[in-house]
């Protein structure tokens, strides 16, 4: 049962660290890109494009992390 | 200015007529499991998030939360029509030890072909009837709008040169994508995307697309020498298995990310509306679960066409750079350049 106990804590506090680093990069992205368009606003169509894979990459590395973490919950 | 009143008003009164029935319907979930009556989820079916409502009615009260929720999610055999029934699929007898019965999804997938079929049959047909001085109309115009995007912000600025042979490839796998993740969203529909199995598959194709995109655009040579990553053949001995591990990791993070979205938009519309259904109270599901499932259900429709768009642009993107001229270790000076 404790073993349980401490597989759901794992889960929980891997789930919510996957969405902290996850928070923090695209965080990083959108300031980034908010920025250049303020400098530059004839290029906001190429910085969105950029932005949006950008963010789908860090996006697809925390789902991986928070799918484990389902796995883990539910095993 | 009378009439811009009497239009407004009129809207908020249509604005009513939809968020009243909404409330009570959120209402009557909550106070029916309070009562432990059975009859109580049917008056839900009205509710937009009301996809989610027949994962909760398929079971017993004593089944947890979790469960009901990977009911819902998973694949299985059983279309169900709730309040009006369900239909049970047949089951064929797996060949050499794979089965192969049909399931929801797969009938998904049908229904999506379907009609994809028949939206661009229509739209192809009206087409050629245009005079060239013709503006198109209604569904002939949305669909050019996205086809267009897809041709020009896709397709042309991330493959360049050549783009036309990738173009069928990349318009059927976004519409597709798209259908998929919508006809999850409507009442009765589940989504084909959130099953694993179908995102592998659409990820293999590209894949296979972007190896043979590459083996065109510089040979097998090219292609060997691009596998050893231009070092010193000392180097050969670790650089190979990690190129060759690389050419796998982009299908797979292809994969999983639309499998991962699709199905965690599901499990939070769920998780919503259960929290009502744990706590047992009218209040948790008036304010909280209805109002922040239908937030979470347009949120969805975003999501559906975003992770669309993702699949169809990294699709581009990959095979862009298998066919770019330029080698991995000039990748700066390619991106720079582009």
């Amino acid at each position: 049962m404790e073993g349980l106990g401490l597989g759901f804590l794992g889960a929980g506090i891997g789930a919510g660290l996957a969405v902290i680093g996850a928070g923090l990069g695209i965080g990083n992205v959108a300031a980034s890109a908010a920025e250049g368009v303020a400098r530059q606003p004839e290029a906001t169509a190429d910085i969105r494009t950029t932005m949006i894979i950008a963010a789908a990459l860090i996006e697809g590395v925390a789902l991986f992390g928070e799918v484990i973490c389902v796995l883990l919950a539910l095993k | 200015m009378k009439r811009l009143i009497v239009i407004r008003t009129r809207a908020l009164f249509k604005v009513f007529a939809i968020l009243v029935p909404l409330l009570f319907s959120g209402y009557a979930v909550g106070g029916a499991t309070s009562q432990h009556s059975a009859n109580a989820p049917q008056s839900v079916v009205g509710d937009p998030a009301g996809e989610v409502v027949h994962g909760a009615e398929a079971v017993p009260e004593e089944e947890k939360a979790g469960d009901v929720i990977m009911h819902h999610i998973l694949d299985n055999n059983v279309i169900s029509f709730d309040p009006f029934g369900e239909i049970h699929l047949p089951k064929i007898p797996p060949i050499g030890g794979v089965d192969i019965s049909i399931t929801k999804h797969v009938v998904m997938l049908w229904v999506v072909s379907a009609m994809l079929l028949v939206i661009f049959s229509v739209v192809g047909s009206k087409y050629k009837k245009m005079t060239a001085r013709q503006a198109p109309s209604g569904l002939v115009n949305a669909m050019e709008a996205l086809v267009e995007f897809i041709r020009v912000d896709v397709a042309k600025a991330n493959i360049g040169t050549g783009y036309e042979k990738y173009l069928t490839y990349l318009l059927t796998v976004f519409f597709f994508i798209l259908l998929c993740n919508l006809l999850g969203l409507v009442p009765y529909g589940s989504t084909a995307t959130g099953n694993v199995n179908v995102t592998l598959t659409l990820a293999t194709f590209t894949f296979f697309l972007t190896q043979s995109a590459a083996l065109k655009a510089h040979g097998i040579k090219g292609y060997l020498a691009h596998l050893t990553g231009g070092t010193h053949p000392a180097l050969w001995i670790i650089m190979i298995p990690i190129e060759f591990i690389g050419l796998f990791t982009k299908p797979v993070a292809l994969t999983i990310r639309l499998f991962a979205n699709m199905t965690a938009g599901h499990i939070v519309i769920l998780s919503l509306i259960f929290i009502s259904f744990i706590l047992k109270s009218y209040i948790v599901a008036v304010v909280m679960s209805v109002p922040f499932s239908i937030f979470i259900y347009l949120l969805e429709l975003f999501v559906a066409f975003l992770q669309a768009f993702i699949f169809t642009m990294l699709s581009a993107l990959f095979i862009g750079l298998a066919s770019a001229h330029e080698g991995h270790d000039e990748h700066e000076a390619g991106v720079s350049s582009h």
